[in-house]
């Protein structure tokens, strides 16, 4: 099953991925990251079905999709 | 199936200094993605302007030079004229490009200078804090036109992509828009095409991007996108104005 | 290399010395009175498989110099002064992001549009700045055909060897002037560092960047550091001068390029009521301020000698620094010092004229 990693690093929390997901499974997280913004989360991540546009949309390359059964870890 | 995405190879791992939904960190990636896919790190010199990307060398991994403001088309051509085995792209805003690199452009394009240019237009001057740019639409509010551009104090607004395709040697001239996954897509074909362009030894070509500047626009991200929908657009349209292809 | 003698202008000579140090590069504009050197590159650089672009301006020029210096190559722009004058900034670029180039003015009248007759008063913009910032150029000074091209191939040299701009400060005199030439074997110094830090494309090595912002605290600051030690690396090893007659005289001229011809040949003359010697600093930057105070110290009095209104007569007097009395006998606006002025000025200071201030 595929995973949607957030880096909570990156995301400035511009709500552009959460515009364009046509399954609507982006939201803004209610917790505040380290960088004092609330980031993006996934709601549920069964949903998805790969169109990327989360992904072509994000301008700090914060999300990454990783493919197979999730429980590799994401390249840095 | 589901395809996987992984941050690409060709973009450092740094957190950019770039306002959230500023279109310079999509037009970094769709660059770095597509210097991975045609694997050409290790011969791409990229060239930084001055403007919000001055540390656009920051970002990438592979050989930048800084440019003095405007010069960048006029060091790219140093650079190509030197080790013209390399990949050479300029990136640039609208002030590099359109306003002080105004005689460096034209006259980069005029002699089919074998480079690419990337023009991210977000009509407006960012690093400096919101100022008018060539390219800012008529009647729109900047810090340094407080009442609205008026075409008879500043013109109007500069469209380069169609300036440009007016010079023989310019062979692949196109504005594309970053409004929307559909678009973001399709400008990543045209920063694909202007690569290949280079590679084939065809010439100097260009690619115009209408980009969002959220905080000196003063909007939110989303709204920035519809901005440029339905006011860029229309000043700026998206297309292509010469193609080698046709 | 065929060593032979043959009769050409400066400014080819010029152009020539530069094609020998391995110039491939050349980006220049019309100005005169150094248009021979476009001209001479347009021909030749396609000869040896070099890059001649006539650029839309000075200032693309310089721009151009600066990309094809950072890819590691060996590259050249000339102008006269209201185009040097656009190419500051350039020229401030190159010193702050450490990349060798070489600039050549073959000064003419200014300030402004000024005249296109030979003057010295570009001084102060190639050695005090010119561009912004704490920077230096190396400034070298030909004095016939002979320097103009023996000084081309050592700009790059010297360029290479501390990864710093150098700026050939001619004239339009000794640019236009013909004389015999004797082309000298060339070969690159075996000990200049390698360009390890030019772009090439990295191939698999890690990733460099030429650039001259250095936004992090402290960073620019200790650029500069790093700036100055070598400044001062090469004030200790690059001073270059000619004497005649110096160490004996009771009057010392000091003068560079096309005047320094009109007082050699004073100094051969002699003049009334004393003897008088040259120094010619052939490097204005470093300047030879050590020699200076030397004759100085051993009670000579100096009369400069300047196609200006006496801009290196302020380097001499802070070299000399009250020790003895510095004159000055000048010329402005392209107006040539004249061998009978300079005499009577000569035997003025020597008869015990007043103190210079």
């Amino acid at each position: 099953m595929p995973r949607i990693v957030i880096d909570t690093k990156h995301c400035k929390g511009c709500r552009l991925c959460v515009t364009f997901c046509p399954k609507k499974i982006l939201k803004m997280s209610p917790i505040i990251s380290t960088r004092g913004i609330t980031p993006v989360e996934v709601t549920d991540e069964t949903m998805c079905s790969g169109c990327l546009n989360c992904v072509v949309i994000c301008p700090d390359t914060a999300i990454e999709i990783i493919a197979g059964d999730g429980s590799e870890k994401p390249e840095a | 199936m589901i395809r996987e995405y992984r941050r690409p190879a060709a973009l450092e791992d740094a957190v950019t200094h770039y306002c959230p939904g500023c279109g310079h960190g999509i037009v970094h990636r769709l660059i770095a993605e597509i210097i991975d896919e045609m694997d050409l790190a290790g011969r791409t010199i990229g060239i930084a302007p001055v403007g919000c990307a001055v540390l656009a060398y920051d970002y990438f991994k592979f050989d930048v030079c800084e440019a003095p403001h405007g010069r960048t088309p006029a060091v790219a051509t140093g650079i190509k004229r030197a080790r013209p085995e390399c990949l050479v792209f300029s990136y640039q805003g609208d002030g590099d490009l359109a306003a002080i690199g105004t005689a460096e452009i034209i006259h980069t394009a005029n002699r089919g200078e074998n480079i690419s240019v990337i023009f991210v237009n977000n009509a407006v001057y960012g690093m400096t804090g919101g100022q008018m740019a060539p390219t800012t639409p008529d009647g729109v509010k900047t810090t340094t036109s407080p009442r609205g551009r008026d075409p008879l104090n500043e013109g109007h607004p500069i469209k380069v992509a169609e300036l440009l395709a007016n010079f023989e040697r310019v062979v692949y001239s196109t504005r594309v828009s970053l409004s929307s996954p559909k678009n973001v897509r399709e400008a990543r074909r045209a920063i694909k095409k202007t690569f290949q362009t280079q590679l084939d030894r065809r010439g100097f070509s260009i690619v115009e991007i209408l980009s969002p500047c959220p905080t000196y626009w003063h909007m939110a991200p989303e709204a920035a996108l519809k901005y440029i929908d339905e006011v860029m657009a229309k000043v700026f349209p998206p297309g292509v104005f010469r193609d080698w292809e046709k | 290399m065929m060593l032979r003698r043959i009769l050409i202008t400066g400014n080819e000579a010029m152009a020539e010395g530069a094609i020998r140090a391995g110039c491939r590069f050349y980006y220049g504009y019309p100005i005169t009175p150094q248009n021979e050197v476009p001209e001479y590159m347009s021909r030749r650089m396609s000869e040896v498989g070099g890059v001649f672009i006539q650029a839309e301006s000075e200032l693309a020029a310089i721009n151009m110099v600066l990309g094809s210096a950072a890819a590691g190559m060996r590259a050249m722009t000339s102008s006269s002064s209201p185009g040097i004058s656009l190419k500051m900034e350039g020229i401030s670029y190159l010193a702050g992001c450490q990349l060798p180039a070489v600039i050549a003015n073959v000064q003419r009248g200014g300030p402004g549009l000024g005249g296109i007759g030979a003057s010295q008063a570009d001084y102060f913009q190639a050695t005090k700045g010119g561009g912004h910032g704490d920077y230096h150029l190396i400034v070298l000074a030909p004095s016939n055909v002979q320097e103009m091209a023996d000084l081309a191939t050592l700009a790059f040299d010297l360029a290479d060897r501390y990864r710093n701009p150098v700026m050939i400060l001619a004239d339009a005199q000794v640019g236009q002037m013909m004389e015999p030439l004797l082309w000298q074997e060339y070969a690159p110094p075996p000990d200049l560092p390698a360009k390890d830090w030019a772009l090439t494309g990295t191939n698999g090595r890690p990733k460099r960047v030429i650039k001259s912002l250095f936004l992090a605290a402290g960073a620019l600051e200790k650029h500069n550091i790093l700036l100055q030690e070598k400044y001062a690396r090469i004030r200790e090893k690059e001073v270059r001068c000619e004497e005649t007659s110096a160490a004996d005289a009771q009057l010392v001229l000091v003068a560079y390029g096309c005047s320094a011809r009109m007082a050699k040949e004073l100094v051969r003359r002699g003049v009334k009521g004393g003897r008088i010697g040259l120094l010619r600093p052939i490097t204005l930057w470093p300047f030879p301020e050590k020699r200076i105070r030397e004759l100085a110290e051993a009670g000579k009095d100096f009369l400069v000698v300047e196609m200006s209104a006496g801009q290196m007569l302020e380097d001499v007097r802070l070299a000399v620094e009250g020790r003895s009395r510095v004159g000055f006998y000048g010329r402005m606006g392209g107006g040539v010092v004249t061998i009978g002025e300079m005499a009577g000025k000569a035997e003025e200071m020597l008869a015990g004229g007043k103190r210079n201030r």
